[in-house]
């Protein structure tokens, strides 16, 4: 019995800051011995940061970690694996270059083991000395898989295992996790999919904005729980409501859209997405981490094609090859990432000027007057602070931000894609920008934005296209986009259904959609 | 997470270190004028004008060479190939001197110049080859070729054409060189074209940032084509007026040149990783190596001395530079 009270792992006040951004707070961690455990929160609430601590690959600034009952910090994930914790991450974690068997050698992986795993995951006649990067992305999470459980860890830590399986492997990994508790084995399991937490998860800890806010059992209506305690207090939440939503309301509605997109397909993340972007709008896109949103902006902005689907540019089909392609046609993209989009070392004029040299026929003399006064009035509507110095790397992370947008305000904008372009930046400026592209959309544009705060939705955005698993889920109204039901829509939970309704749902384990897929 | 994040730019030093960041061509003039007076204090009475001269006219296809650095340089390239096609234009030329003539030597060594630079830059443009391994594969081919030429056309003398002969070492008045006749529209059109066209812009962002310059619509292949033909064309000039000034057109002739070239840029400031840099500062670092070349010849250093000394100017200023324009 004494087993029994004492705790598997157990993580006190976990606190974690990079230089100015709080990753980690105070975040508690306890695993008991024999449950499957979740780890659940909204983008950005430090479930990575918190596990990259426990298995030693960052260090904590301060916290407490214990593990079986001694207190212990891992400084690599060698150590941690001794020490019995062994995780499964979100990339392939075997070296492409080398065999199969080669890289079992590597980790020291027991063979006999290893297959034994292998088959209970439903991967048969596996060729040892294949190389890894020939190997399709599903059978190397498997094998990421097996390998970890090959060695017996005490605690097994498996980060968004799911995401990339189709659905018969997904089943047998979860009957793998399930029957994997018991005795004094753990797993901390983290997926996106609430589905398959209801299905197998004993209990759920649940972090926001770096902190533990609390752990859930795992029973009926435990999902409505764990979403509200991952939105937090909604009534400080609300936003100011202003007339502009009005002047949104008030758009003719319009015969053809200015951006079609028609069953959209990219690689094994991007499913079927469709959607219409018309001009006087501002389409919010919502979606947890890495449900194909990165690739539906790289295709919609000409970096990368799609697998299958069409897009459409005022009712007429189009193909963008290049960036320049979707820019021509007046397409513009305001990447997430600054250090995507600055020339660090050169001048805001420079970067706010560059579409303006990047065709072979603009290569010619720059008219500095006309440069000036076009620069100037997008450092005007934007609201640049350039006091900073000469070199764009000077500015703060607001005014960078700007600069990328102003590089295509300076042109007049038709059709504007921004990837959760406030990520990172001061409340400020994130006003300033929630402003411009109202206006924008006011003027006439058409703009598609993701976010990954959800409060941004409603400030920002007259419709929604929530993503899931590389498919629309849901089309929210502006009126009703508040964070609960965005968040709902986001883990694909019926929205505004009653509580019982949603757990018959959830206990069903992977229903007919799952399978489907 | 919440919305207090601040993000800081980055700090950057003030004073000295501020100015060898932002103008380099400052510090590293300084530099070249203590190096000419330590020249007028060992060498009492050499320094004058007609010394300035000489250096001068020995520098100019240093530094046109260099030019091709810092142009390829500013897009985090290099252009090893230089100086074998600077030879191969200046060995064609004389060798074409005596038939065809001179007009026609000139035409087919430019268009040789530009086809060598041609296949530069598709391989680092198109096939997205290296830099280094691509100019100095092209480089080994045009050496080969040059080389296949001189074996074909075993014909008498290879003669420098007294044009290039007059333009490469003589002096108007005993004074100024002829070469700068072509050195200065040169230096100013690359000075002009890297500030103020569209072209000179690209090669400025494909150098600091390409994802940046292809997201903003940039078909960088395009540049760097566009480019390494020009560096081929600057680096077949600069062949012709070393051949003038030598009086010497042999398929090696500027062979010794390629790691100066390389020197001088890096000297003027211009970063090996891109984005950063002029031609202004390269012109300079082009004298600096050529009077310390001139003052070690005058105190009868041999060789090796002048290499080591090289190398640890390069290793000290890069040393410099990198520590200034680092973000701390």
């Amino acid at each position: 019995m004494t087993l029994r009270t004492q705790l598997l792992l157990e993580a006190t006040d976990v606190a974690k800051t990079y230089g100015a951004v709080v990753a980690l707070r105070s975040a508690s961690l306890a695993v008991r011995p024999g449950e499957v455990h979740a780890l659940m929160g909204a983008n950005g609430a430090g479930k990575s940061t918190l596990v990259k601590i426990l298995t030693g690959a960052v260090r904590p600034d301060s916290g407490r970690i214990v593990v079986g009952g001694r207190e212990r910090m891992a400084h690599s994930p060698a150590e941690a694996r001794r020490g019995g914790v062994v995780s499964v991450y979100q990339e392939p974690a075997l070296i492409p270059d080398l065999d199969v068997r080669s890289n079992l050698r590597l980790t020291k992986t027991p063979e006999e083991s290893f297959r034994h795993w292998l088959a209970e995951l439903g991967i048969e006649n596996l060729d040892f000395s294949e190389l890894a990067r020939v190997l399709p992305l599903a059978t190397l999470r498997i094998i990421d898989l097996a390998r970890a459980l090959a060695i017996e860890p005490d605690v097994l830590m498996l980060d968004e295992m799911t995401a990339a399986l189709p659905a018969n492997l997904t089943e047998r990994v979860l009957a793998v996790v399930d029957g994997h508790r018991g005795a004094d084995r753990s797993v901390i399991f983290i997926s996106h999919r609430m589905i398959e937490i209801a299905a197998v998860c004993d209990r759920a800890t649940v972090l926001r904005e770096g902190t533990t806010v609390g752990v859930v059992d795992m029973t009926d209506g435990a999902e409505e729980r764990i979403v509200e305690l991952m939105i937090g207090d909604v009534a400080e939440a609300v936003p100011p409501r202003t007339a502009r939503r009005d002047a949104g309301a008030a758009r003719p509605p319009e015969a053809t859209p200015r951006l079609t997109a028609r069953s959209l397909s990219a690689k094994h993340k991007l499913r079927d997405v469709s959607f219409e972007l018309h001009r006087g709008e501002v389409l919010g896109v919502v979606a947890l981490e890495g449900q194909g949103q990165d690739e539906l902006f790289e295709i919609l902005s000409g970096s990368e094609r799609p697998d299958g689907g069409e897009m459409l540019l005022d009712g007429a089909p189009v193909t963008f090859h290049h960036p320049a392609d979707a820019i021509r046609a007046g397409v513009v993209y305001v990447a997430a990432d600054r250090a995507d989009a600055l020339l660090m070392q050169r001048s805001i004029t420079e970067n706010i000027a560059l579409p303006l040299t990047s065709r072979i026929r603009q290569w010619g003399w720059i008219n500095l007057v006309a440069e000036r006064t076009r620069v100037d009035a997008a450092v005007e509507a934007l609201q640049i602070d350039a006091r900073a110095g000469g070199e764009v790397r000077q500015l703060s992370g607001g005014n960078q931000q700007k600069v990328t947008i102003a590089r295509w305000v300076a042109g007049g904008v038709q059709t504007m894609l921004c990837f959760d372009p406030t990520r990172g930046i001061d409340i400020r400026t994130k006003s300033q920008i929630y402003l411009l592209l109202r206006d924008l959309a006011d003027a006439g544009a058409a703009v598609l934005f993701y976010t990954s705060e959800l409060k941004e939705i409603q400030l920002v955005c007259d419709r929604t296209i929530v993503i899931f698993g590389g498919r629309v889920v849901a089309e929210i109204d502006a009126a009703d986009s508040d964070e609960p039901t965005l968040l709902r829509a986001a883990y694909d939970l019926p929205s505004d259904a009653p509580a019982d309704t949603v757990t018959d749902v959830a206990v069903a384990g992977p229903t007919t959609r799952e399978r489907s897929t | 997470m919440t919305s207090s994040i601040s993000t800081r730019g980055a700090r950057i030093p003030g004073g000295w270190s501020r100015l060898l960041r932002e103008q380099p061509v400052v510090p590293i003039s300084a530099l070249l004028i203590v190096i000419v007076v330590i020249y007028a204090l060992v060498r009492p009475g050499v320094v004058n004008a007609d010394w300035a001269g000489v250096i001068l006219r020995a520098a100019v296809p240093l530094a046109i060479l260099a030019g091709c650095q810092t142009l390829t340089m500013l897009t985090g390239g290099i252009d090893l190939s230089v100086c074998a096609v600077a030879s191969m234009a200046g060995f064609m030329v004389a060798s074409l001197l005596h038939g065809p003539g001179f007009e026609i030597g000139i035409a087919v060594a430019l268009t040789a110049a530009a086809l060598a630079g041609l296949l530069t830059g598709i391989g680092v443009g198109i096939f997205r080859v290296h830099p280094l391994i691509m100019s100095l594969g092209v480089s080994f081919v045009v050496l080969g070729l040059a080389n296949a030429w001189q074996i074909l056309t075993v014909q008498s003398s290879t003669g420098v054409p007294p044009v290039l002969r007059t333009i490469g070492s003589e002096r108007l008045g005993e004074l100024l060189p002829y070469s700068l006749v072509v050195f200065i529209p040169l230096t100013a059109l690359i000075l002009i074209g890297l500030r103020r066209t569209g072209f000179g812009r690209m090669l400025f962002a494909i150098g600091d940032n390409p994802t940046a310059a292809r997201l903003s619509g940039a078909r960088s292949w395009q540049v760097l084509i566009t480019l390494y033909v020009l560096s081929a064309l600057m680096a077949a000039l600069a062949g012709l007026l070393l051949s003038g000034l030598t009086n010497v057109a042999s398929v090696t002739l500027a062979d010794s040149l390629v790691l100066p070239s390389v020197a001088a840029a890096v000297i003027g400031g211009t970063s090996i990783f891109g984005g950063r840099g002029g031609f202004g500062g390269t012109i300079v670092g082009a004298l600096i190596l050529t009077v310390i070349s001139a003052l070690l010849t005058a105190l009868g250093f041999p060789e090796a001395v002048r290499q080591i000394l090289f190398g640890s100017i390069i290793v000290v200023v890069a040393a410099a530079y990198t520590r200034v324009t680092s973000v701390s």
